[in-house]
């Protein structure tokens, strides 16, 4: 089969490989018909993430029809049509009994990594370094899913790929990060990136009963998809973040702040300059928006983390964070938990996911796909790719 | 055990009299060859010679060493504490989603075992009390050991250590204490002390570069089995990065 493999920094390209089998009698093989690149693709694509090897099929964005089930999967049948979490899980861990599905004990063979580097290893991921499973991903035309009884999850026929393939992923993302900020009528929540996940994040607050939404970038076309959504735009090239929310707040300040930018921060102001200069090193983040969000969330506010962050960040202000009392809430999303609430809410016509999308192209193109995302080329905001 | 004791410990003599003797004659030889030569070769003959004088001298082999071969020891047994260190000990707790009762169950049913430790070839019940076990290494060197149940409480606890006349020398115990809310608290202990002589190279053999950890993977497999039913692997298809690699 095809598939788009990881060959070293900014060096990814489609090839043969052989095709999926399953393996355990709980595994699936699912034939893909939509898949997506990430904005946390990047980061493996930029070579920030330890433990990639080259050789390593990348993708955790992905739907398709149900072509072969192992003997315990007894939920799903050849022809289910389902979208598959990027997350693994078993369903019968500690973690997974509380409906902490992207915590879950069992699904990450590569467990002992993980510990290493965090005492304690989150569940298995699909195409997301070794240190996360090691699982091939799914920009391919066939992937093995695991656990198959727990996470993929079937969709009814009148809704388009379009309209779902981002409940794998990025719509339970921003929604979750947006839930986490409790929010309350009146409420004003400030998001920092307007990338995919940031959109939905801004989206996500809204349906959840947000009266002020800020979106903070400063890429114009992403700016404008939140405008779209009814967000009121900061362009930090443009305009000084903190005054700004302040005169948006009555001096107050945000209620809730969403990192939704992660690893890769850039900035304009010293501290970023100095991540830059930093990251020639491994292991260093870039920060830059964090401590942003940090500093001009209101006191006793709730600061909210989708982005991906790696290893270490630096010159975090926990002072404020300390002082100022405010909550963090954080963590790979427990997909789970949203596929059946956002798939109604889709068919509610409350949002079409399908907005997010700039491009649409063969997995053949797929090194291309890459390529233009990465810089942000072409007005490129979520590539969608057809195997 | 401090780091001191250990140091010396691999200073131990582990090359015989005689060899001592053998090998303190042709590394001097080759040394004094090895001066003759230009180039390359000889300065290789020196290089190997003086490797070859050092250890006639102090009669200690590294590469025996690493083999686990003994052939100064080989007629005495060792030391209880030397033999002790020589050992792997692994202790281990983890929370496992399932009542005690089903735990302790298919623990006790040692035959169980090779489905979750890798080394763990084959465990045949040969009474209530007694199994026979089979471990293979890599290249299929195996070594066998029958063991015993010392202690049995359903659904608590089982011990258990090997006989009299074991390849390998083993000991383990598992403790399943039920929390009311979190599922069974599992508590591991589990050692293997080597076996005299050659068998020794085929113990390193057998539980690998890092046996610690290669057992606590092997108990994490009992965990996940347990809960999941099943080992997960991340057995994938890969590609070879042809292109990229042209560029």
């Amino acid at each position: 089969m095809k598939a788009l493999v990881w060959c070293g920094k900014k060096k990814v390209s489609v090839e043969n490989v052989p095709d999926p089998e399953l393996i355990n009698p709980r595994d699936a093989i699912i034939k893909i018909t939509t898949t997506c690149i990430c904005g946390s693709d990047l980061h493996l694509y930029d070579g920030y993430m330890p433990t990639m090897q080259p050789g390593d099929v990348l993708g955790h964005e992905f739907m398709g029809i149900v072509e072969e089930v192992g003997s315990a999967v007894k939920n799903l049948k050849k022809g289910d049509r389902v979208v598959v979490p990027f997350t693994i899980a078993c369903g019968n861990c500690f973690y997974c009994k509380r409906k902490l599905w992207s915590c879950c004990d069992n699904t990450n063979p590569n467990a002992w990594m993980a510990e290493k580097a965090m005492g304690y290893s989150p569940s298995g991921l699909f195409g997301y370094s070794h240190m996360t499973g090691g699982y091939a991903g799914g920009q391919a035309e066939y992937v093995r899913v695991p656990c198959a009884d727990v996470g993929p999850y079937k969709i009814p026929d009148d809704l388009t790929d379009d309209q779902v393939v981002f409940l794998t992923d990025i719509f339970p993302t921003g929604y979750m990060a947006a839930e986490n900020c409790n929010i309350h009528s009146g409420d004003t929540v400030a998001v920092w990136g307007c990338g995919p996940v940031g959109q939905f994040c801004i989206r996500s607050a809204f349906l959840l009963g947000a009266k002020q939404v800020v979106a903070i970038d400063d890429v114009p076309e992403r700016l404008r998809m939140a405008e779209q959504a009814g967000a009121i735009p900061i362009n930090f090239h443009d305009e000084f973040v903190y005054e700004r929310l302040l005169d948006l707040t009555g001096g107050i300040g945000p209620d809730s702040c969403i990192d939704a930018v992660g690893a890769e921060a850039h900035g304009m102001t010293l501290d970023a300059a100095i991540d830059r200069v930093k990251s020639v090193l491994p292991g260093f983040d870039h920060m830059h928006a964090l401590r942003q969000a940090i500093n001009c969330c209101r006191k006793a506010g709730t600061l909210s983390v989708p982005g991906v962050y790696i290893s270490l960040a630096d010159m975090i202000p926990f002072g404020a964070l300390m002082n100022k009392g405010l909550t963090v809430k954080t963590g790979q999303t427990h997909v789970m938990n949203y596929l059946k609430p956002l798939t109604e809410r889709i068919q509610k016509k409350e949002i079409d996911p399908s907005f997010v999308i700039t491009h649409k192209m063969p997995l053949d193109q797929a090194a291309h796909a890459y390529d233009i995302f990465s810089k942000k080329n072409d007005g490129c905001i979520k590539v969608v790719l057809k195997p | 055990m401090t780091l001191t004791k250990t140091d010396s410990d691999h200073q131990q003599q582990n090359v015989g009299s005689t060899e001592r003797l053998a090998s303190v004659g042709s590394g001097g030889l080759l040394v004094l060859k090895g001066l003759h030569h230009r180039g390359l070769l000889g300065a290789a003959m020196v290089g190997v010679g003086a490797a070859m004088l050092r250890r006639g001298v102090s009669g200690h082999c590294s590469m025996y060493e690493k083999l686990g071969i003994d052939h100064e020891h080989t007629q005495d047994p060792p030391e209880p504490s030397a033999y002790y260190e020589r050992g792997i000990h692994v202790t281990k707790s983890f929370t496992i989603n399932k009542p005690a009762q089903d735990l302790y169950n298919y623990w006790r049913n040692f035959e169980n075992f090779p489905g979750f430790m890798t080394h763990v070839s084959e465990v045949k019940k040969l009474d209530e009390k007694r199994s026979h076990w089979k471990a293979t290494g890599p290249a299929g060197m195996s070594v066998e050991w029958d063991a015993e149940i010392i202690n049995d409480e359903p659904g608590k606890l089982i011990a258990w250590q090997s006989l009299e006349g074991a390849d390998v020398h083993s000991k383990g115990s598992v403790r399943f204490i039920e929390t009311p809310d979190r599922g069974t608290q599992v508590k591991v202990t589990l050692d293997y002390l080597p076996p005299a002589g050659r068998l020794a190279a085929a113990f390193a053999y057998l539980f690998g570069e890092e046996p610690r950890q290669q057992i606590q993977e092997d108990l994490r497999h009992f965990k996940q089995l347990m809960e999941s039913g099943e080992i997960p692997t991340n057995k994938s298809p890969r590609g070879i990065c042809k292109a990229t690699a042209e560029q």
